[in-house]
């Protein structure tokens, strides 16, 4: 009875998805999906550079993240937040305790008078997170023609691919190419919106941030190329994402290496145990 | 995981089975039991630390106070690693009262000049937090009960602290707390 | 109960005595999962998997309790919460990277665990009741794993909430209410958040009992065994421990070097980027899917884009459940004498050709775009996936001539049983 109900579910059930096919199958045929712009132009992150970080021996390199932190000081947060990062994680970057009072009281943060209880501003504590530049959503929104600029701090682990997307968005504007235009004329950037193949959909809000050599100078003597900054950055958004990225690594080695040794051992002990069934059984 | 409960019982079985070869065999397998152990106990370090204070609460153990609007007689409530600091700028007279004492009779023997830095004799710092089960003593802020020696009282079970902050009268063991701290400037102090 | 030639637990001291009066603890465990268990001597690697799935169960206990201690379930701050666990609680990324690989190898193992099932028939008669429990606990683990999944208040997160509990709205009538009640509320928020937290707490110990049911009733029929050939005479079956206590150790070491290697070096190779995107009630991401481990279920779901008599959003709600209930009907739609699919010759070839292939394509399927050809050959694997269990299996056990088994498991070890020669003996004693 219940076998029989069953092979009755099934061939309904199987009847039923057949004839779905069927059906997409005859749309498919007569009518064949559009293909898109994203499709056709978009483009998976470069891999022609190699971070330090990478593989399975990754370290930070700690000039590089300084420098890539005076990018972003310097040009990304002019409209960027970075709101799970403290100022007391400079440190992480090799500055001094003196130096990272000094860096976050260059900072203002939102507080409050202590004597009429207004909001106003204050120099930054190590403690404090590092500020938005806007008040809230709606400034932020307002001030870029409603392309709410999104928070960094966990960018590169927000994309696939994330420092490479990062170095490639910040390398990649161009102009539309003249397939493009031809092809798609409706994916063509409209006004306030710039073409980029690394963006999903092609179209970015946000102006290309670093165009000229020498945008930041930075004070290790390293030439601030577009290329070399946009490296920079996208290495200290690598760290502001994924702080522990390297201690992980690191703690990784050993943890693997006992468990080989304790698996080794363990084979042995088994096989051990087994010949002792084997002999029994003569 | 299951392997370690009953892991004697079984080399007994092996020692049984048979004479030779039992070192070598028993020595493999209290090595793999043993390895299982190790690896156990190091699970225990990150499962324990986690519940150490993490490093934005640690980041936080240190308070910067400008006491420059601090008149004589008058106290301040600061905040010190989430617990009350008792900042005090004490008058000539309760000075007086305090040195007055004879540090032999107490119960927690301190001079006044031990609980204050140099140079500033007359700022006590303190921690608001009663020696005896944690409460906040009342007497620093304007019109609270300074208890019978005029410095601190702590209404949870009636400890009574002099102007130096010592115990005087009531349960607590100790004096309240004197933290860390320094003058950075005349007017500045750090606490932690 | 156990086969007579079980050891019996003999407690060797007073303290031992006086506990084993009192309260027989570690005879329970000695006879469960020691000395005292006869299994059968040939059990292959498969059968670690149910011992890892134990472990795996445990392992997420464990860190997931230490987790919420830190967690905070309010929409407002949990995404902020769960950094702060990456970012500052000692060990916090260690402990948070364990949880969330912890799911994902869970249900790798309790994956192999269920088709070794499969193949070996472990559903049939006696076992019957062990295969409904599992698969209770299996959907029990499915929901768990969909609400932890919640509360890291991501996109993927909020719009799995949306998605899923967008399930029930199919239900003609009363579906919309129910979906508003469930999330108590007209999205996914703090009234959702702080209950899937809650149950997402509790569920995993209503798991564990039904774990602890699931091994009970193990023990009475005793373990299968890859001959499908029930377990005869002593000389079939070793003592759990140190046999199987040894085996499953080397298992469990293998395991965790594969898991460590993940929670080290690929954390979030399973995971989704957009899960690192704080919810936003007023975007979707451009491409939504569950965790990989629901991708074939995805997948049933949406092969079903055409209107039917009903429409097709309840279709596709109907054959997704449907698709894990009929293995509650295993037992009884496949009757085959013989258990082990080594000695079923047409089994085995829809089990290896049509399942397994099926069970790859709606994986693949499942975690691709919802676009052409993708669409196209899932609905091909699930009208294979129904036709396998409900129509093939049970016409399968009828037509199909079995090859012939080993007297027993002694004789499939060892290439001969001295006890096959009184068969008609032994047979006519029992």
């Amino acid at each position: 009875m219940i076998r029989l109900v069953g092979i009755l579910v099934g061939l309904g059930f199987t009847f039923v998805v057949l004839l779905t096919f069927l059906v997409g199958a005859y749309t498919a045929a007569t009518e064949p999906a559009a293909e898109t712009a994203e499709h056709a132009f978009h483009l998976t992150p470069k891999e022609d550079v190699h971070f330090s970080f990478e593989g399975p021996v990754g370290h930070w390199d700690i000039a590089q993240l300084q420098r890539g932190y005076k990018v972003y000081k310097e040009v990304c947060s002019a409209c960027h937040s970075l709101k799970q990062v403290a100022f007391r994680n400079l440190a992480d970057l090799g500055y001094s305790e003196a130096q990272v009072k000094a860096e976050a009281a260059a900072w203002r943060v939102p507080g409050i008078d202590p004597n009429t209880g207004e909001a106003t501003t204050r120099p930054g504590l190590p403690t404090d997170a590092f500020p938005s530049p806007y008040p809230n959503s709606v400034a932020a929104a307002a001030a870029n023609n409603n392309a709410i600029p999104p928070d960094l701090s966990l960018m590169t682990k927000a994309r696939h691919e994330g420092s490479h997307y990062v170095y490639s968005l910040l390398t990649g504007y161009q102009e539309p190419s003249a397939e493009l235009a031809e092809r798609f004329p409706e994916s063509l950037p409209g006004p306030g919106l710039h073409h980029n193949p690394y963006f999903a959909n092609l179209n970015l809000a946000m102006a290309p941030p670093l165009t000229t050599e020498g945008q930041v100078t930075y004070d290790d003597g390293t030439v601030a190329t577009v290329d070399q900054m946009s490296q920079d950055v996208a290495a200290f958004l690598t760290w502001t994402a994924e702080p522990k990225l390297v201690k992980r690594k690191q703690t990784g080695w050993p943890v693997l290496g006992f468990l080989l040794f304790a698996t080794i051992l363990a084979w042995f002990a088994k096989k051990s145990v087994w010949a002792n069934a084997k002999r029994r059984e003569d | 995981m299951a392997s370690t409960g009953t892991a004697d019982a079984h080399s007994e079985e092996v020692g049984v089975a048979s004479e030779d070869g039992v070192r070598r065999r028993d020595f493999i397998e209290i090595a793999a039991v043993s390895a299982a152990g190790v690896g156990g106990l190091a699970c225990l370090l990150p499962l324990v630390s986690q519940m150490a204070p993490s490093a934005d609460v640690l980041a936080e153990s240190s308070t910067e106070l400008d006491i420059s609007a601090l008149e004589e007689g008058q106290s301040i409530k600061a905040v010190f690693r989430k617990q009350p600091v008792f900042v005090r700028h004490l008058t000539p007279a309760e000075i007086e009262a305090a040195d007055a004492v004879d540090v032999g009779s107490l119960r927690d023997p301190q001079t006044l000049q031990e609980r204050t830095e140099d140079g500033h004799h007359n700022i006590l710092v303190v921690m608001g937090v009663c020696t005896h089960l944690g409460c906040v003593p009342l007497g620093a802020a304007e019109g609270e009960n300074k208890g019978e020696f005029g410095g601190y009282f702590c209404p949870c079970h009636g400890s009574h602290y002099d102007t130096a902050a010592r115990i005087r009268k009531g349960p607590a063991p100790k004096n309240l707390e004197v933290p860390t701290y320094e003058f950075t400037t005349d007017t500045t102090i750090v606490i932690g | 109960m156990s086969f007579p030639w079980a050891k019996n637990y003999e407690p060797v001291n007073p303290v031992m005595k006086f506990m084993d009066e009192k309260l027989p603890l570690p005879r329970l465990v000695y006879n469960a999962v020691g000395a005292g268990y006869p299994v059968p001597r040939n059990l292959s690697y498969f059968w670690n998997f149910g011992i890892l799935a134990g472990f795996c169960l445990v392992l997420q206990i464990v860190t997931g309790v230490v987790l919420a201690m830190h967690y905070a379930a309010n929409s407002g701050i949990a995404f902020n919460s769960v950094e702060h666990i990456m970012r500052d609680v000692n060990w916090g990324w260690m402990l948070r990277y364990m949880h969330a690989n912890g799911a994902s190898f869970f249900f790798l193992v309790i994956y192999i665990h269920i088709f070794r099932g499969f193949f070996y028939s472990s559903y049939k008669a006696p076992r019957e009741m062990i295969w409904l429990l599992g698969v209770v606990i299996f959907l029990l683990t499915m929901a768990t794993a969909f609400m932890g999944y919640v509360l890291p208040w991501g996109q993927m997160s909020f719009w799995g909430a949306k998605v899923i509990t967008g399930l029930f709205s199919a239900i003609p009538l009363v579906g919309e209410p129910i979906q508003i009640w469930l999330l108590g509320g007209f999205a996914p928020d703090n009234a959702a958040l702080n209950r899937f937290f809650s149950l997402h707490f509790m569920l995993p110990f209503v798991i564990l009992g039904v774990v602890i049911l699931h091994i009970w009733a193990l023990h009475i029929p005793g373990s299968s065994n890859p001959t499908g050939v029930e377990v005869k005479q002593e000389s079939d079956t070793v003592p759990f421990h140190p046999y199987y206590t040894a085996k499953d150790g080397f298992g469990l070491g293998v395991f965790l070097l594969i898991y460590f290697a993940f929670v080290f070096f690929f954390p979030n190779t399973l995971g989704h980027p957009d899960n690192y995107i704080e919810a936003n009630p007023l975007s979707t991401p451009a491409h939504i899917v569950p965790e990989w481990y629901f991708y074939p279920f995805y997948a049933i779901l949406r092969a079903f884009t055409f209107d039917f008599i009903i429409e097709a959003k309840l279709w596709g709600v109907l054959a997704m459940f449907s698709s894990i209930l009929v293995w509650f009907f295993l037992p009884w739609l496949d009757k085959s004498p013989v258990r082990s699919g080594h000695y079923r010759p047409m089994f085995r070839k829809f089990f290896w050709f049509g399942l397994i292939p099926c069970m790859a394509v709606l994986f693949y399927c499942g975690g691709a775009p919802a676009e052409e050809p993708y669409v196209m050959i899932s609905q091909i694997a699930t009208a294979y996936y129904f036709l396998h269990f409900l129509v093939i299996l049970p016409i399968i056990s009828s037509i199909e001539r079995p090859e012939p088994l080993p007297f027993s498991i002694t004789e499939a070890v060892l290439g001969s049983d001295d006890s096959a020669v009184i068969e008609p003996a032994a047979k006519a004693a029992e």
